[in-house]
């Protein structure tokens, strides 16, 4: 034991030095007052690293991108990046950090909903700023936060919708397949209430939940084959998270369950997630995002330019949390112009009604539930692992914090103006 | 090719006139083209079945095209469709039914015609139809099975006289099937419609299944002559169908229970030696599974390079590079760190954990973050059909039988040759070992490159079922240490019995509790066995255990 608290002693050392060198160089950059600092708050290392990481490069990309236009206010932007580990609580520490000792004046951080959640008792105690850019469960509004990704009136009804359409195969019979968090209970909770309001009976839907990483899918997978084979057309909506898509995905195609028989929505794949597949067995199956690499328009061409030259890959991919942190980021820049001033409160009032150009056509417009309106699209995956648009709605979609499905939440309202001023309320503060 | 179509549409326009009630003219074929570049997918669906029965000599090369994705609208005239293929580089485009090509156009005056599943089922469908009379009875057979998921009533008399001409008893049996499933969903006699119940029956199957079911729900509406009595007749088929399915359903969750557990097995083999016989609490043991899998996608990868030819084969070739590789790793880890740690359980504990934590790092900042796609052989994907109704996957069977190998093949090492002979001597008692001149310290770390090298030729299975991702590895990590443990300590057989009753435990439970729930009611068993049997199920007795 004597030699390992020799170890344990070299090792608490050479950090303290490590932390020294790196606690100097930090205050040596704030001193000068010429710096505006981004907090990105992104997992590096474990789990969640195999998606967070994207979006850590997009947001050195933009802010790079930022700084060769001149900066913001005259001033030259600084990223600063942690490593949160996807360690929860982690988090919380970590975005303690950034607001605390380095000073920053945006964080730009999480994916999970339960990061989401441990970070933000730290904003709204410090009244710091967070952009949120992943789709999410909903039910929810803080002060503090922007989500720019989608709500699940943005993304799961209409993909529900979608495939209730003639177009869409008329399905009549339902799978909710998801991993055992809070985001996939919260989405099937208002999936299942959505579809029995659309008259769907209890006996089909049929709601399966697995653990985080689940590898083993070939009970799931011929349960799913039995269950579809009612006499009824049957789809699967996923809201199977990370890692456990793959498996699943291999499954489905090795037990010859394609498309065109047993159609799977999901609303975690994106082309980052098929990048590490053979994708041949699942043409046909559907996603539904707000963005697709595949959208041809002259914005998404020049973004997806700027990525793979500042990536130096040109395999690499774009997806839709990028775009989110894309607009979140735009948005955040132009408050700060109108604003005139990085003040978290004058920016959050100049947030309001900021428009910016999505990547594949139309304007994002941030409103007062502190949630964007944007398109909705639904693809369907191709043999190059791109995803093909199928539908999308005309509009703009108004992101809803509450949704309409719970009773509980439909009542409330989120508006950050006045007279609301709260982020789920059921009458006016003032 | 041009003035092959050309003869080829005139024969045509003349057979057409000669022989068909409605003639098809090439003009009528350009009007059927153009009712693809719809934008309603229900309507592009409807045009598809048009084309397809039209008998339009280019049919399936119009139908394979649009399936492909190569077949475009032109933007200023929406019903104007080309067929566009890359050739050597420059790109092709011509109009699909005369051939004719139009080198004024270019890419950017062009959208292309998507589809969607709705459009791809009515292609298959359609081009199902066309090769109903394919030479190759595979083909016939796949289209026949195209006609029966379609379920299209204008089909039932040109499959009625093909399967009165057909030879191949296989193609047979399922153009049969589709008759029937034709006849009971839009028959009207009831004697026919009685029959097709019985045939239905008698073939069986999920998908048969479903097509009882459906004419169940129709029946129930359905008030034509003798309804009733043929809704008694499918209620009596769809329970016989259900019976057989329940019995194939078990079968299937045994295969499927022996399937986890060959895959705890391969996963925890490698720990049986390093933590059973050497008793090194090896938290790096699934990193080492890790590194094998990437080997497997190096490999992969450098074949798809320099030898395309066998890119099939090079999961073979990954085995025992793997092997090497990883048993490598595991040398140089037993040299550097563990071999000071002996006898020292907890701190050896934190030194493979940190290890592993390095490791995954360093994997993470050579490959990147993101998972790495290791593409399954030809000969590995799908599955066997052994009758209707059941199957096991190919992947899944050959992972039972490499498992068993990499077992069987350990056991040989361990028994037969001197290296097993002189770690069983060093692992039992290791003054008297190194007392009759064995070398203990290199016996011991060639035991643990053994061990590691058999938890890295696990990662190249693994790779087929699972991500090949840095934490690859963390997610077997406890499975391997429960599968040891539960097993007995120590002894090779304990970990094959121990795997397999796990897996297949685990398995018979996920139906009914749902797959978090098995995996808890697993972990609790063996808790409480181990309070029983704090040896596992094979204890190992003599002396080395209680030193």
């Amino acid at each position: 034991m004597f030699k390992l608290t020799k170890y344990l002693g070299k090792l608490s050392a050479a950090t303290m030095v490590a932390a020294g060198v790196l606690g100097m160089s930090a205050p040596a950059a704030t001193a000068a007052d010429d710096v505006i600092k981004v907090g990105v708050l992104h997992s590096l290392s474990g789990t969640m690293a195999i998606s967070e990481t994207t979006l850590k490069d997009s947001v050195l990309m933009l802010v790079d991108d930022l700084n060769k236009k001149g900066g913001l206010l005259g001033k030259k932007v600084e990223a600063v990046v942690v490593d949160p580990a996807s360690n929860w609580p982690l988090f919380a520490e970590k975005a303690r950090e950034l607001i605390e000792v380095e000073k920053v004046d945006v964080v730009f951080g999480c994916w999970t909903s339960v990061s989401r959640k441990s970070v933000l008792p730290v904003f709204e105690e410090l009244n710091s700023m967070l952009f949120y850019p992943v789709q999410y469960e909903g039910e929810e509004s803080s002060r503090n936060v922007f989500y720019t990704g989608a709500a699940p009136n943005q993304q799961a009804i209409p993909a529900v919708e979608y495939l209730m359409s003639e177009d869409g195969g008329s399905v009549e019979r339902w799978v909710l397949a998801g991993t055992d968090y809070v985001y996939p209970r919260t989405t099937n909770k208002i999936l299942e209430a959505f579809l029995k309001s659309k008259g769907v009976k209890d006996e089909d839907i049929m709601i399966n939940y697995t653990p985080f990483g689940h590898s083993d899918w070939q009970t799931i997978v011929s349960d799913i084959k039995k269950f579809g084979s009612a006499g009824k057309k049957t789809a699967v909506v996923s809201t199977i998270n990370g890692d456990a898509n793959v498996p699943f995905y291999k499954e489905l195609g090795n037990q010859g369950i394609n498309a065109s028989d047993i159609p799977v929505v999901a609303f975690s794949v994106g082309e980052e997630e098929l990048a590490g597949l053979d994708t041949k067995p699942l043409v046909g199956h559907l996603a539904a995002w707000n963005y697709f690499m595949s959208v041809e328009t002259a914005e998404n061409a020049a973004f997806i330019e700027k990525w793979k030259a500042f990536i130096g890959d040109e395999k690499r991919v774009t997806n839709d949390p990028m775009e989110a942190t894309y607009i979140g980021f735009n948005m955040w820049v132009q408050a700060v112009k109108q604003a005139g001033t990085t003040n978290v409160d004058a920016v959050r009032q100049a947030m309001y009604g900021q428009e910016v150009k999505n990547l594949t056509g139309g304007v994002a417009v941030m409103n007062t539930n502190h949630h964007l309106s944007k398109p909705v699209l639904i693809g369907e995956i191709q043999e190059d692992g791109m995803i093909e648009t199928v539908w999308n709605t005309d509009g703009l979609v108004k992101g809803d914090a509450w949704s309409n499905y719970i009773p509980e939440s439909a009542k409330l309202t989120a508006d950050w103006t006045y007279p609301f001023v709260c982020g789920g309320c059921e009458k006016p503060m003032f | 090719m041009r003035t092959h179509t050309l003869i080829a549409s005139v024969l045509l326009c003349f057979l057409a006139i000669c022989t068909r009630p409605t003639p098809v003219s090439a003009d009528s074929a350009g009007e059927l083209v153009s009712g693809i570049a719809q934008k309603s997918f229900s309507k592009k669906a409807a045009a598809v079945e048009k084309l397809a029965s039209s008998g339009n000599e280019n049919a399936a090369l119009i139908l394979n095209a649009l399936m492909q994705g190569n077949l475009y609208r032109v933007k200023t005239d929406s019903t104007r469709v080309v067929l566009v293929l890359s050739e050597e580089g420059s790109l092709k485009i011509s109009d699909p039914v005369t051939g004719a090509e139009f080198p004024s156009l270019t890419k950017s005056d062009l959208k292309k015609i998507r589809i969607n599943n709705k459009v791809r089922s009515a292609i298959k469908a359609g081009l199902g139809r066309l090769d109903l009379t394919h030479i190759d009875p595979d083909r016939r057979l796949s289209a026949a099975a195209a006609v029966f998921k379609s379920g299209d009533p204008t089909m039932l008399p040109v499959l009625e006289e093909l399967l009165s001409k057909e030879q191949d008893e296989h193609v047979k049996s399922a153009f049969k099937i589709a008759v029937a499933s034709l006849q009971l969903i839009n028959g009207q006699d009831k004697k026919i419609r009685l029959k097709a119940v019985e045939t239905l029956q008698d073939a069986g199957g999920q998908e048969v299944k479903g097509l009882l079911s459906k004419a169940a729900l129709q029946l129930a509406t359905e008030k034509s002559e003798g309804s009733a009595e043929i809704a008694k007749a499918v209620e009596k088929a769809l329970a016989s169908v259900d019976r057989q399915l329940a019995t194939y359903g078990m079968v299937e969750n045994l295969f499927q229970g022996l399937s986890l557990g060959s895959v705890l097995l391969l996963a925890a083999i490698g720990l049986a030696i390093t933590f059973g016989v050497m008793g090194v609490i090896n938290m790096a043991h699934g990193e080492m599974v890790m590194i094998g899998a990437y080997t497997t996608y190096v490999i992969q990868e450098t074949c798809r390079l320099y030898m395309p030819g066998v890119l099939d084969y090079s999961l073979i070739v990954a085995i025992p590079l793997a092997f090497l590789v990883s048993g490598l790793f595991g040398i140089l880890l037993e040299r550097s760190v563990i071999r000071f740690l002996y006898g020292r359980p907890l701190e050896t504990l934190l030194a493979t954990w940190g290890i592993s934590l390095i490791l995954q790092q360093f994997v993470r900042t050579i490959f990147g973050p993101t998972n790495k796609e290791v593409s399954t052989p030809s000969w590995l994907s799908g599955a066997w059909e052994i009758t209707s109704g059941l199957s096991v996957t190919y992947n899944r069977l050959a992972i039972i039988v490499f498992a068993l190998l990499v077992l069987f093949f350990l056991m040989l090492v361990l028994k037969k040759t001197l290296f097993g002979l002189q770690m069983r001597a060093v692992t039992q008692n290791r003054m008297m070992a190194r007392s009759m001149g064995v070398r203990s310290a290199s016996v011991d770390a060639l035991t643990f490159g053994l061990g590691s090298g058999v938890a890295g030729m696990a990662g190249v299975a693994l790779s087929q079922i699972d991500n090949v991702s840095p934490n690859l590895g963390q997610a077997y990590i406890i499975d391997s240490f429960m599968v040891v443990v539960f097993g007995g300590v120590g002894n090779l057989w304990g970990t094959l019995v121990g795997a397999g009753s796990l897996g297949i435990v685990n398995k018979f439970l996920e139906p009914y509790s749902g797959a978090v729930l098995a995996k808890i009611l697993v972990l609790v068993a063996i808790i409480l066995f181990i309070q029983k049997r704090p040896r596992g199920l094979f204890a190992l007795k003599g002396r080395s255990v209680e030193g």
